[in-house]
């Protein structure tokens, strides 16, 4: 019996002495606000205090805190009072995964040091992993909780308030993702996964394991009821839930056990034999090799291809061109949340509550892997502790699906960081080349571009990636003639899906560091040359969609003054240099439909009920959604009460990707407040300017003096509890691209400009970032404040991209081999907020999630080349690759 | 989930006599901060598990030389008042993981975990760090250059303990620097890094000692450099660094963090930083 005080109140638990405190903690006692990111002391998420020092509970043996005190997310100090309101505050929760682990270790510094400043601050904070904010928001609310003090947040929750998130308040206590939630008697299920990244295996006799104390079922791909192949586009399904034999990437799923809940979880001894094959594991190996899937020759899942004009004529006409090649690595979500869920069965529907980015597509893959219909499968999606595009992919939910399908028992599953890295997609690894040209006043003239892209064993997002290229490859500038083509290419590799920005971060490295070297031949200044370049109203795309809202001019125009002070602070200083890329990213899927729904109503005690099924994975769509509705509806905010997202309780709202959600179920949310505004204004007898006001369950409506007043509880109420509602769906009008990639293939594109400043190390090829300053055009800022996460987060990214982050199979499959940025790696982030509102987006609103991340890489690229004349080709720039480039290596 | 509770092989003698006579008996995994074992461990630490958290080894003694408890955590180092000569131990210590693994992880714990990258070690290479290690048997000492022989692998016998790091008083002379180089600003595992000692006289180097970690299977000092920084003026001591001195007592490989080719270049730089800083 261990004893100790938890959070000042003394319990005693049994637990075997070496148990991490952080299992302890969660699976014995309940507490489950303590997070578990990696179970190796690499990300922080599981920090807790320990007689009031800071340690990693993954690290600590049960044992150890035998007589001592504990405080967790779940206690109350006045450091952690404090520092929840000031979180709450500053935006620096997002997903809110990190946020017990950062709140505790910002809580031991204020007790060893009341008034921190930022460097003490990010001293202190190190240790713990942050995916989604990128760290300024943090350290500047460590910083004002020391100082007491912070600007309150606007009252009203209308379009254009920086209000706090409306699900702050969880995230700052400790909010449930995916593992924090199981039924009682929960089967414990884990997967055994292929150890190769090609091979033939043979799953030998099961009896005696299943025998085995414990060992509840063991399923294979035999053992799947319905299709044993999906795909985020469906006509590409092709990618088994469970393997049949040969698995084609490590870490690939091929059975499944599930466990009693008070067993030991041990695979060990599982009978399966492995024989290793030959693996291809570069798109040049593929091209050339044995086929993965029969029916993709070349290994070709797709290509791409955007032909306008004549792109080799252009050139050839051309003042200036240049060429240039750009390779990039797989990249890892790197999310502090593992996937995590688990399942149960309401009466004869599967019920399964997972983190996720995509409720609605987990409900059909599921529902057609495991045979079911869809009205038989209901997805709950938990707090998602980040995403960035890896859970839009179905990952646990057909797994622990099918065990409790088949069981008839609840189950739960949790990723190890491991399994999370090894199954789960990646950022795709390109291989880009071609040709820009400009004519003698510096106008482009024409452009070729050629990429091949590693997409790994299965389609996922493979597609989208090919198509997405070509189409964005020019870059927000005006390109007459160009012929692009990306090829999506399978291996033997980690499947690569969705990852902020869906390929187009790749191609921007390729077009904006060319760019700069086209602006050089022109003579002309390179902020310039994009100023002369960049898209206008009633231009045409390299797709010929002719534009509207285009934000790029003034996104640059705006950086210009910032664009001149860091090159005249840079002159003259050793190391020294200034870059500068842009961006366009058009907003929904790619001239396909995606409509949204939503639904509003009035229950009879006076809340305004949002059905808003946009998942919210950290981004903030709960909250801005709710404030499109409030605006729209014109009641205020906080007579709100938001459900779901929740496959049996909300409309569909579509993936939370592509940078829809604000503009594609934001327009949905509008249009379904306004519906329900209308019937109340027809009750009212009431004109379009009447003003609403809600007082208990009595509704008013002030129409030019006359009030009408309606009671609520006197109404009746609908199936779902509603006396009054509306719903509402919108679908964003595209136009199919056609064989040469000419449409128009989105409603909406965001626009946006970085300039990065930076300081190289010359001798040891290390960068350190002094500021980035980064213009968005977002249409209008639905909630300021968090889009100034979105940017500092997608900015975070962009710098690991840029300097460090390079997955290897094999080889970086865990949070310290793998490097992801920390506190330091991100330097002050200045955030231009441009709002050129486009027509088509509620109230002229764009989408920003992963615009925001595409600029910063090529800025940085950039930025190098201007300090040192080094022209780096291939990312990450780790140091040894600068320093080579750099002439600095044998 | 997990409420078997199969009886633990686990121990947390009181004493150091007890814990010597339980690790005689058996092999037991030795636990002390836990920072090394837990990642190692899969999804949980299985034993026998020898927790030496009951025994008074986080003690720092001053008197001849320094002597370090065995399980000291590195926070406990970082915060102690210790001379110039041991800056770059200290330094170090805020290096090792981020804070939560400086307030667990332990010197002697860093040691017997034998990483080529082990961040405590150059700056101890530098101070000619000594290990105590007991057992049953009695008591020895081991310096601490003969005590790690490769990675992962140390001179600890079965059934001894690394009760002590111990400095000579001789060591404690001069000022020291650690240098870390990695990709990433915290919880970074070092590309190359390097600890100099210098003592200076009248305005010239009296003795150096400069050591360099990641760039061999384990942590090595450079006696080619040492040599030509002795009796070298402060202000030429950075010159008498040579690429070749510094290079030749390395044997990088190539990893995911680097190439060879580029820890033998960035060493030679890393040295002359940390001379002169330690000059500084």
């Amino acid at each position: 019996m261990i004893r100790f005080a938890l959070n000042g109140v003394m319990v005693a638990v049994e637990a075997p002495p070496t148990e991490r405190l952080s299992l302890m903690l969660r699976e014995r006692l309940g507490k489950v606000g303590t997070k578990v990111g990696c179970d190796a002391g690499d990300c922080g998420a599981c920090t807790v205090l320990l007689d009031g020092a800071a340690v990693c509970a993954c690290l600590t043996p049960a044992a150890r805190v035998e007589g001592r005190a504990v405080t967790t997310v779940e206690g109350e100090t006045p450091e952690l009072t404090l520092l929840r309101a000031s979180f709450h505050a500053h935006g620096a929760a997002q997903c809110g995964i990190c946020t017990p682990g950062m709140l505790l270790a910002a809580a031991e510094l204020l007790t060893r040091n009341a008034r921190p400043s930022e460097t003490e601050v990010e001293q202190a904070l190190g240790g713990v992993l942050c995916r989604c904010t990128g760290y300024r928001s943090i350290i500047a609310a460590v910083v004002a909780a020391g100082e007491g003090a912070w600007p309150e947040a606007p009252v009203s929750g209308a379009v254009g308030a920086a209000i706090p998130r409306v699900d702050g308040a969880a995230k700052v206590a400790g909010d449930r993702f995916g593992a924090d939630d199981w039924p009682e008697g929960a089967l414990v299920v884990r997967a055994v996964r292929s150890p190769h990244p090609h091979a033939v295996f043979a799953i030998g006799d099961l009896t005696a394991f299943r025998a085995r104390p414990g060992v509840v079922a063991v399923f294979t791909a035999a053992d799947i009821p319905g299709r044993n192949a999906f795909s985020v586009i469906p006509p590409f399904a092709d990618q088994p839930a469970i393997a049949a034999s040969p698995a084609r990437f490590q870490g690939e799923c091929v059975a499944l056990v599930a466990f009693e809940p008070d067993a030991e979880p041990d695979l060990t001894g599982f009978p399966i034999s492995w024989t290793p094959v030959p693996a291809l594991s570069t798109p040049e190996e593929a091209e050339a090799g044995d086929l993965l899937h029969p029916n993709r020759p070349g290994n070709l899942l797709i290509e791409g291809r955007v032909v306008k004009g004549d792109a080799t004529a252009a050139l050839a006409g051309s003042a200036h061109v240049v060429e240039g090649a750009m390779t990039t690595a797989f990249v890892e979500h790197a999310y502090i949340e593992p996937e995590a869920g688990s399942a149960w069965m309401e009466g004869e529907t599967l019920a399964i509550r997972a983190c996720t980015q995509a409720p609605g597509m987990d409900r059909e893959d599921t529902a057609a892997i495991l045979g079911l219909p869809l009205d038989r499968v209901r997805i709950i999606p938990s707090a998602t502790g980040g995403g960035f595009g890896s859970k839009l992919d179905i990952s646990l939910q057909p797994l622990i699906g099918l065990v409790t399908l088949k069981t008839g028992r609840p189950s739960r599953m949790v990723y190890s960081r491991h399994e999370s890295m090894t199954s789960t997609t990646k950022r795709h690894p390109a291989e880009m080349r071609g040709r820009i040209g400009c004519d003698s006043q510096g106008r482009i003239t024409g452009m070729e571009f050629e990429g091949r892209f590693n997409t790994g064993a299965y389609s996922s997002w493979g597609p989208t990636v090919a198509n997405r290229v070509p189409v964005h490859v020019s870059g927000p500038y005006l390109t007459p003639h160009i012929t692009a083509k990306a090829r999506a290419i399978h291996t033997h590799g980690p499947v690569s899906g969705a990852f902020r920005g869906f390929g187009v971060p790749q191609g921007a490295l390729w077009q904006e560091t060319l760019y700069d070297r086209l602006a050089e031949k022109a003579g002309i200044d390179r902020l310039e040359f994009r100023l002369r370049n960049a898209l206008c109203d009633g231009d045409a795309s390299a797709t010929g969609q002719v534009l509207q809202a285009t934000g790029i001019h003034d996104c640059l125009l705006a950086l210009q003054p910032h664009w001149t002070r860091a090159l005249a602070e840079a002159k003259g200083q050793r190391g020294r240099g200034v870059g500068v890329a842009s961006c366009w990213y058009g907003c929904g899927n790619t001239a396909l439909p995606n409509p949204s729904t939503i639904r509003i109503g009035l229950s009879p005690a006076g809340e305004v009920v949002l059905h808003q099924g946009a998942t919210d994975i950290g981004q903030g769509s709960n909250t801005v959604i709710a404030q499109i509705a409030a605006e729209a509806l014109g009641l205020p905010l906080a007579a709100f009460r938001l459900v779901g997202p929740d496959t049996g309780l909300t409309p569909d709202a579509g993936k939370t990707s592509a940078s829809r959600q604000t503009f594609v179920t934001g327009r949905a949310a509008k249009a379904a407040a306004e519906g329900l505004r209308a019937e109340i204004l027809r009750r009212a007898n009431a004109g379009e300017g009447a003003v609403l006001s809600l007082e208990g369950a009595t509704l008013s409506v002030c129409d030019r003096g006359a009030s009408t007043r309606i009671d609520l509880a006197a109404l009746p109420t609908d199936t779902r509890g509603h006396v009054l509602s509306a719903e509402a769906s919108y679908d964003p009008p595209t136009a199919p691209l056609d064989a040469n990639g000419q449409g128009s293939p989105y409603a909406v594109y965001g626009y946006g400009a970085q300039v990065v400043e930076l300081e190289v190390d010359k001798a040891l090829g290390t960068v350190r970032l002094v500021k980035i300053t980064a213009a968005h055009d977002l249409g209008r800022a639905i909630n300021p404040m968090l889009a100034r996460g979105q940017i500092e987060g997608g900015i975070a990214q962009g710098i690991g991209m840029a300097l460090m982050e390079e997955y290897l199979p094999g080889r970086t499959e865990n949070l310290h081999d793998y490097l992801i940025p920390t506190f330091g790696d991100v330097p002050p982030i200045e955030s231009l907020l441009i709002e050129v509102p486009d027509p088509e987006g509620p109230y002229g609103a764009k989408g920003l999630g992963e615009h925001v991340l595409i600029p910063t890489a090529p800025a940085i690229l950039n930025a190098i080349r201007h300090a040192t004349g080094a022209e780096i080709t291939r990312v990450p720039a780790l140091p040894h690759r600068l320093l080579d480039a750099l002439g600095g290596l044998p | 989930m997990n409420s078997g509770l199969s009886v633990p092989d686990y121990a947390r003698p009181q004493s150091m006599t007890e814990a010597l006579r339980l690790l005689a008996e058996c092999g037991w995994r030795v636990l002390a901060g836990g920072t090394d074992l837990y990642p190692g461990a899969g999804t949980r630490l299985t034993g026998p598990v020898l927790d030496l958290g009951g025994l008074a080894l986080s003690r720092i003694e001053t008197g001849e030389g320094l002597r370090i408890g065995g399980a000291t955590p590195w926070a406990a180092i970082a915060e102690a008042d210790l001379p110039l000569a041991c800056r770059a131990l200290q330094q170090a210590a805020r290096q090792v993981g981020g804070r939560q693994v400086q307030v667990a992880g332990t010197i002697g714990g860093n040691l017997c975990n034998a990483s080529p990258a082990a961040d405590g070690v150059p700056p101890l290479l530098a101070l000619e760090a000594e290990v105590e290690l007991v057992s049953v048997a009695g008591r020895r000492r081991l310096a601490l250059r003969d005590f790690l022989l490769g990675p992962r692998r140390t001179a600890l016998k079965p059934g001894e303990i690394l009760a002590a790091v111990v400095i000579p008083e001789a060591a404690l002379a001069g000022r020291s620097t650690f240098v870390k180089l990695g990709a990433r600003s915290h919880l970074v595992i070092s590309i190359a890094m390097v600890a100099a000692r210098l003592v200076v006289e009248g305005g010239q180097v009296r003795g150096a000692s400069v050591a360099v970690g990641s760039c061999s299977p384990v942590a090595v000092r450079l006696p080619a450099v040492e040599a030509a920084l002795a009796g070298a003026s402060v202000a030429e001591a950075v010159d008498r660094v040579t690429a070749a001195d510094v290079q030749a007592a390395l044997s990088p490989i190539d990893d995911v963090r680097a190439t060879a080719d580029y820890r033998r270049v960035a060493a030679v730089e890393l040295v002359r930083r940390a001379v002169a800083e330690a000059l500084a």
